[in-house]
């Protein structure tokens, strides 16, 4: 009866409005709670969540949402949570772990929630560093790791899984089953009919909303304390710029302790209203992503890049005519998609042209890929190849990047619409205002900055200012047209002799980009100008050789072939040409260039195990080579110890070629050869 | 000779009897086999076999090659008709039997060679574990519509559960014949559980998989025993597997029964490991 009244209410106030309008009435709702119960009443029969289960899409209205929130924090509540408590919640992105957050809020308490995949070590340290007491998990694999380190972390005293599976003989009492704990609470909640709501109205925006622990590189974890007022602030002002609405749809995919996630996923779904399904499981993706067809998409460019492989591999296999109008309609997105999708001038013909294309060509495929329906998609995290990014756009995908940070709640600059190139990450979005530093570190301020880093008041000195400026650790550029370039991790950032910026992975990243190099490692810092070694990628280079009718037998002869030398000049005297384009880093084009005869390897110690370089090692190893690289020689003689995967040793020596690649439109008088 | 082993039979039978009365529990036997005999022309593949499996349980049939194993399973699931014994299945002695009515009385099988329908999809293949399930006929089924519409739903609801519990969401609408050996294996486990059975019969579910497809096995296959209840009888030759997984373990070599016992009886049983690495004449 109720359900039905508040159905009707509902539908009264649900037409579509930009969200612009309600945010005079999103400054009394301050904390995520109080926006569910908001939803609840003028939503109330409007889709909230979505979950693919049993190969069925199965939904959760507002209304249903909210009530399944309120037994769950009426059922922690007669757990012993209380105001003030941490809660973790570890698992893959499930409802029932996005309701544990919220009811948790509910409550005043803190969810924590961690990477599904962090080791049991990793997992103790936020547990105890966090003081927590209750973990919300999502099936036997997490619980195992919890068990595994309870002895040594006392603090924790009771485990909720949301699957029962495989759990049949765990008989301990600190373990529970969430469908027994909404039982609880729904018993509770009869007792204590206004408990729900009270702890609701007792919560402020200016509590804590929620501890993200970023995964630190060095040392141990940190956790960023994020406040209701700084997520909701942000989240609104972000949907105002793209214009979200309550018809928009999200897919929840990516780590509920990401805050890229928690924003997307959660806070803006609850400030503005829109639906956000769970995929069914983490290799289900790409099938529900279909199935789906979300409006407003974020993925990582790795993602982004296994797409359009799996795209093109399909298209090679394909017949011969489908090959062709691919190919050549393709060729023609290239040129004029994305000044269609920004709507710039474009020739009549050409439009008619890309008209009959998206009929033939681009809508199916979008289709294929669940890209059809999307209004805005993001991309963040690190620099995206310049060919995948035009590669959606000239399909007409409004594919953006987007540059943010834990300690921002995501969001510090977007590219607006319109305005989108490759190779910048936009401006700053409303209410954020950025600076840099005189080393070129970009800072940043918004009503979204963190409160604290918790329980490391060393690190929050370091990080935030006093009033309020927050270091990003990233160095960068702003343009003429304000838009911001990242290039590089501040601390990797060196300077040429005569005091130019020298910003080695920004070149890295550019060259990596062309399909035929693998690695690079970039020289520069305290020298006069900028030189490169280079793997070549052996796959794709081995394929043009054949094509081309060269004969080789080895990586080793491979990467010393002239030819190939030539191919390799060709990428970076384009790259030269690029960077004799940006004031900047003109002075940074790459010199000369070597092609090492062997492939950087981890068992090396060249790379790390996740494929990063390790440049001070490499510096080491390949000393006489750079030395080379910096004077006159066209040759250098290297010999490097490599290591067999049984562990045996061998030495490899080679002669190799050092060349010259051609500068460009230099003030420096370094005159090319 | 066959007295004396016969008397040997029921000595370990007695014992094991006893065995159970003492432990205070009592076991519900699900199929009992007494002394069941099966010959091709002059080949005796198994001669005078007795062994009884409990309700609930996982109960392991071993042996070295050609020891009658897989006869074994066939004589279970009625595809093969012993000569002599009596088959004892749900407290009624079976009489002549088909895999076919086999299989409307609870019991299915996975086999050594995958038999799945290689251009269906995994979906497809696990939806014919259902067919006998399917009280609709020819027309209702082409009509599809009312009842076999009905029918159908309620049928994909248990197949998506199979799937769900298999963890095989991933590949529901893909070929079987595309899919990897393990996947191939996981998905004919599946189609036998579609079908609820009371004895799931798994001749060599791990062979030719590697450890970490094991161990997924495994699991699935404690699962099934822990969340369903469901009774198995499983062929195996990996030792460490078989010691692992199952309750009791029944030992065939030429035929004939050599040891039958748990996991830790077997292992130190000096006829088994003779028949396992051979015997010396001089001995």
């Amino acid at each position: 009866m109720i359900h039905e009244k508040l159905a009707r209410a509902s539908e009264e106030t649900n037409a579509i409005k930009p969200l612009g309008s309600e945010a005079g009435i999103l400054s009394q709702v301050d904390t995520f709670p109080k926006l569910l119960k908001r939803h609840a009443v003028i939503r109330a029969s409007s889709e909230a969540m979505r979950e693919k289960d049993f190969g069925i899409w199965q939904s959760w209205t507002w209304y249903e949402v909210a009530e399944e929130v309120a037994a769950l924090s009426n059922g922690l509540a007669s757990l012993g949570l209380v105001r003030g408590d941490s809660i973790a919640i570890i698992g893959d992105n499930r409802p029932r772990l996005y309701w544990t957050m919220a009811g948790a809020q509910s409550l005043g308490a803190i969810p924590v929630p961690m990477y599904q995949d962090s080791a049991a070590d990793e997992i103790k340290f936020v547990l105890e560093h966090a003081s927590v007491r209750f973990a919300v998990v999502e099936d036997q694999e997490q619980v195992d790791k919890l068990l595994s380190i309870l002895d040594d972390c006392p603090i924790l005293e009771t485990i909720i899984y949301d699957q029962p599976r495989g759990m049949r003989s765990y008989t301990q009492d600190y373990l529970h089953d969430m469908n027994d704990i909404l039982e609880l609470g729904r018993d509770f909640g009869c007792n204590n009919p206004t408990y729900f709501d009270d702890e609701v109205s007792k919560g402020k925006g200016s509590d804590t909303s929620i501890i993200l622990y970023t995964s630190g590189t060095t040392g141990n974890p940190k956790g960023v304390v994020l406040t209701h007022d700084a997520i909701i602030q942000t989240s609104i002002n972000a949907a105002v710029q793209e214009g979200l609405n309550d018809k928009d749809e999200c897919l929840a995919y990516l780590p509920m302790a990401w805050v890229g996630d928690h924003v997307l996923s959660y806070a803006q779904s609850y400030v503005v209203g829109f639906c956000v399904s769970c995929p069914e499981s983490s290799e289900t993706l790409l099938t529900d992503l279909r199935e789906l067809g979300p409006t407003y998409f974020f993925a990582p460019p790795r993602i982004y890049e296994n797409i359009l492989t799996s795209v093109m591999i399909r298209m090679a296999d394909s017949s011969k005519i489908k090959l062709k109008l691919f190919e050549y309609f393709m060729a023609l997105a290239r040129r004029v998609g994305p000044d269609i999708l920004d709507h710039r001038p474009v020739s009549l013909f050409n439009r008619i042209v890309y008209g009959i294309g998206d009929l033939l060509i681009y809508g199916p495929l979008k289709n294929a890929l669940g890209f059809s329906r999307i209004r805005v998609g993001y991309t963040a995290g690190e620099a995206i190849g310049p060919e995948i990014f035009t590669f959606y756009r000239s399909l007409g995908v409004n594919l953006k990047q987007l540059y943010g940070s834990t300690e921002a709640s995501v969001f510090i600059t977007v590219q607006p619409n319109g305005e989108v190139k490759p190779d910048t990450v936009g401006v700053p979005t409303p209410g954020v205002e950025i600076k840099l530093t005189e080393n070129g570190e970009v800072m940043f301020r918004s009503p979204g900055v963190f409160k604290e880093y918790f329980k490391n008041p060393e690190e929050t000195e370091k990080t935030k200012t006093s009033d309020g400026w927050v270091y990003t650790g990233d160095a960068g550029l702003v343009g003429e047209d304000g838009h911001l370039k990242i290039i590089d991790r501040a601390k990797d950032v060196g300077k040429f002799i005569d005091g130019t910026m020298f910003a080695p992975k920004y070149i890295e990243n550019k060259l990596k980009f062309f399909s035929n190099i693998k690695e690079s490692v970039a020289f520069g810092d305290q020298r006069e100008f900028c030189a490169v070694i280079i793997n070549i990628d052996s796959e794709a280079v081995g394929n043009w050789a054949e094509r081309n009718g060269i004969a080789y037998s080895s990586y080793q002869e491979l990467a010393a072939l002239p030819a190939v030398y030539d191919l390799v000049q060709e990428n970076i005297e384009q790259i030269n040409r690029e960077l004799a384009q940006e004031p900047n880093l003109v002075g940074a084009q790459i010199k000369r260039f070597l092609l090492l005869h062997k492939e950087l390897d981890a068992d090396d110690g060249e790379l790390t195990r996740t494929r990063k370089v390790r440049r001070n090692f490499i510096t080491k190893k390949y000393t006489s080579s750079i030395n080379a690289l910096y004077g006159t020689a066209s040759h250098c003689q290297i010999s490097t110890e490599l290591v067999f995967e049984d562990g045996r040793k061998g030495l490899i020596s080679a002669d190799v070629m050092i060349r010259d690649a051609q500068l460009f439109n230099i003030d420096k008088q370094i005159a090319a050869e | 000779m066959i007295n004396k082993q016969a008397d040997q039979q029921f000595a370990i039978d007695v014992s094991e009897v006893e065995s159970v009365f003492l432990q205070g529990e009592y076991k519900e036997v699900l199929l009992d086999i007494a002394e069941v005999s099966l010959a091709f022309g002059g080949v005796q593949a198994l001669s005078d076999v007795s062994f009884d499996i409990y309700k609930g349980e996982i109960r392991a049939i071993i042996g070295p090659n050609g020891a009658g194993k897989s006869s074994m399973l066939n004589v279970i699931n009625g595809f093969y008709h012993p000569q002599k014994g009596t088959i004892t299945y749900k407290e009624e002695v079976r009489k002549k039997m088909s895999p076919h009515k086999a299989a409307s009385q609870g019991i299915s099988r996975t086999f050594q060679n995958i038999a799945l329908f290689k251009g269906m999809t995994t979906l497809d293949n696990i939806m014919t574990g259902r067919i006998l399930k399917m009280r609709k006929g020819l027309f209702w089924q082409a009509l599809y519509w009312g009842p076999a519409r009905n029918e159908e739903i309620i049928n994909r609801e248990i197949a998506e559960q199979v799937i769900d519990f298999l963890e095989i969401e991933a590949i529901r609408k893909t070929p079987v014949g595309k899919l990897p050996y393990g996947l191939q294996k996981r998905v004919e486990l599946g189609r036998a559980l579609a079908s609820k059975p009371d004895l799931l019969l798994l001749d060599e579910p791990m062979a030719g998989m590697n450890v970490e497809e094991k161990e997924d096995m495994c699991r699935f296959i404690l699962d099934v025993n822990e969340e369903f209840g469901t009774t198995i009888a499983l062929i195996e030759h990996d030792m460490g597997v078989v010691m692992d997984l199952a309750d009791r373990i029944v030992v065939l070599n030429y035929g004939c029964k050599i040891a039958d016992g748990t996991p830790e009886d077997i292992r130190s049983n000096q006829g088994v490991i003779d028949a396992y690495l051979g015997v010396s004449k001089n001995k």
